[in-house]
């Protein structure tokens, strides 16, 4: 069987996808550690689990800005846009394909090449995490590291409390996206495929 | 100009700085003042000069006058008394008569000050104040040492009962700061009491994350002192050795901020369901703070997650092998 190699990863987007991987990962286990903190010992000191967050989440977040730029320059942005009216059509069909077809081996619905790097599944959830989640988890941890830029008192609620909830739940939401992304990248032609790609560069396919 | 326009001019101006003169007087005494306190008229024997940043000797014999500073350390802030705790006092409810004498005799500067315990303790109209555990406390504080007294963080002349009836914690939080940081951020009142060096309170809190925050948040009393079961504001202040340093000693589900500085409104019902909410109605506290409904949820959102994608796993397996 002939394998089909397309470069659709870049270094800078595999450097930023590393960088982003290893912050985010260290931020969900001392965002955990921060939550759930204890008087006994815990798996990290508290202070070591806060220094170690505000580490991660200025390296996140200047990563992000790089991840942002790079799309600009590059072109990479591209992929993002272009919604169409079949959108929901689109969706329910690669939904319908994970639910049922890739068991009835059927081939894949959107096939990836150069113009189209996402399936519509990837590239609704690509956008929501990257362009409203990271926005707003990074404004609101950015807020809880500088605590005097917040809002004192909304509807007799801390204004902290508000942008910690925000924070939380932002946290909670990317979490269950990195576990789904995690799963669906065992989705290739063999579990290990795309995880190679992202080391690559290289979208490997069997015709 | 004319004799009589100058004449006019003249008595106008003087008329001017008479009442310029008069209603500066009048400043001073608010009405106010007469609302809380039956003997106003009386106290400005003592107000008109340390009332004043400045006060005016006369000798009758020569008729020369000098005019000095009032020592800050003698001056009372007539708008912070008659707002205090002891706003209804006349001065000699406290002080000697023959402190009406001036210059000042020597033997009354040596006059035995009143003491909390002397006017409050063993009293039932003040027992919810627990004067007698304050000072059992103070007798085993750090700061149970010669020459020091409850005035030295208390001014009987300005004390206001703020934490009890906090409204605005953040302002509470400051007075009550304010009130350690009168000698342990000023050397100079600092070495009326100890010998010990200069204490750079800034430096030696540098461990502190977000120190603005802390400082702003809570009271220095938070972790320099022992935690009390009986009394609003806990007394026994710790050697420094003994003051609070682990961050999860606030930063946890157990927070010594609710035996503290949320000690009385803990009592009430957690608010919206959240652990330790009161805390919530002006700050957050990392840790400390959690709803417990959002975390169930959250384990439930997560769980149903790592089930889907265990059963497509599973799918996928049985799949492959009946290929």
């Amino acid at each position: 069987m002939a394998t089909h190699r397309i470069y659709l990863y870049p270094i800078w987007i595999r450097i930023w996808h590393i960088i982003n991987a290893i912050t985010f990962l260290l931020l969900v286990f001392t965002g955990i550690a921060l939550h759930y903190a204890t008087t006994g010992t815990g798996l990290i000191k508290f202070e070591t689990a806060v220094n170690l967050h505000n580490i991660c989440a200025l390296l996140l977040t200047f990563n992000y800005g790089f991840f942002v730029i790079g799309n600009i320059i590059s072109g990479n942005g591209k992929y993002y846009k272009g919604w169409k009216k079949d959108m929901t059509d689109n969706l329910w069909t690669q939904a319908k394909f994970y639910i049922s077809g890739m068991f009835k081996k059927e081939s894949h619905p959107f096939a990836i090449n150069k113009e189209r790097k996402f399936n519509p599944l990837q590239k609704i959830s690509y956008v929501a995490v990257m362009y409203i989640c990271m926005p707003l988890i990074i404004i609101s941890g950015l807020g809880l590291m500088f605590p005097e830029t917040i809002i004192g008192q909304i509807f007799k609620v801390s204004g902290l409390a508000l942008t910690d909830f925000l924070h939380q739940i932002m946290a909670f939401v990317l979490l269950i996206f990195l576990l789904v992304h995690l799963y669906t990248c065992t989705l290739g032609d063999k579990p290990g495929t795309l995880f190679k790609s992202m080391i690559n560069g290289y979208h490997e396919e069997h015709e | 100009m004319t004799k009589p326009i100058r004449f006019f001019l003249i008595l106008l101006l003087a008329a001017t700085s008479t009442l310029i003169a008069q209603s500066d007087d009048s400043l001073k005494i608010k009405s106010s003042y007469f609302e809380v306190n039956d003997f106003v008229e009386d106290n400005e024997a003592c107000l008109k000069c340390h009332g004043e940043e400045k006060y005016l000797i006369e000798d009758p014999n020569s008729g020369r006058s000098i005019t000095n500073h009032m020592c800050p350390d003698r001056t009372i802030d007539r708008d912070a008394f008659y707002s205090s705790v002891h706003k209804a006092f006349s001065c000699t409810d406290c002080h000697s008569y023959d402190f009406m004498t001036f210059p000042h005799p020597l033997e009354v500067r040596f006059e035995e000050h009143f003491m909390c315990l002397d006017c409050h303790g063993y009293d039932e109209s003040f027992a919810q104040y627990h004067f007698e555990d304050i000072e059992m406390e103070f007798q085993k504080s750090i700061h149970n040492m010669e020459d020091f007294s409850c005035w030295k963080c208390h001014d009987p002349h300005s004390y206001k009962a703020f934490m009890r009836n906090a409204e605005d914690l953040t302002e509470a939080i400051l007075y009550d700061n304010n009130m350690c940081l009168k000698c342990h951020a000023n050397f100079s009142r600092f070495t009326l009491l100890t010998d010990r060096e200069e204490i750079n309170v800034v430096k030696s809190h540098e461990w502190l994350p977000n120190q603005t925050a802390h400082f702003k948040s809570v009271r220095c009393i938070e972790c320099h002192t022992a935690i009390s079961d009986s009394i609003l504001i806990p007394h026994q202040i710790m050697p420094k050795a003994d003051a609070v340093k682990r961050c999860t000693e606030c930063h946890s589900r157990d927070s010594r901020l609710m035996h503290t500085l949320y000690k009385f409104q803990s009592k009430e019902e957690r608010k919206g369901g959240f652990v330790n909410g009161v805390i919530m109605t002006d700050y957050f506290v990392i840790g400390a703070n959690k709803s417990p409904f959002l975390d169930k949820l959250s384990f439930l959102i997560l769980a149903g997650t790592l089930l889907g994608i265990a059963f497509h796993t599973f799918l996928r397996i049985r799949n492959k092998k009946t290929k």
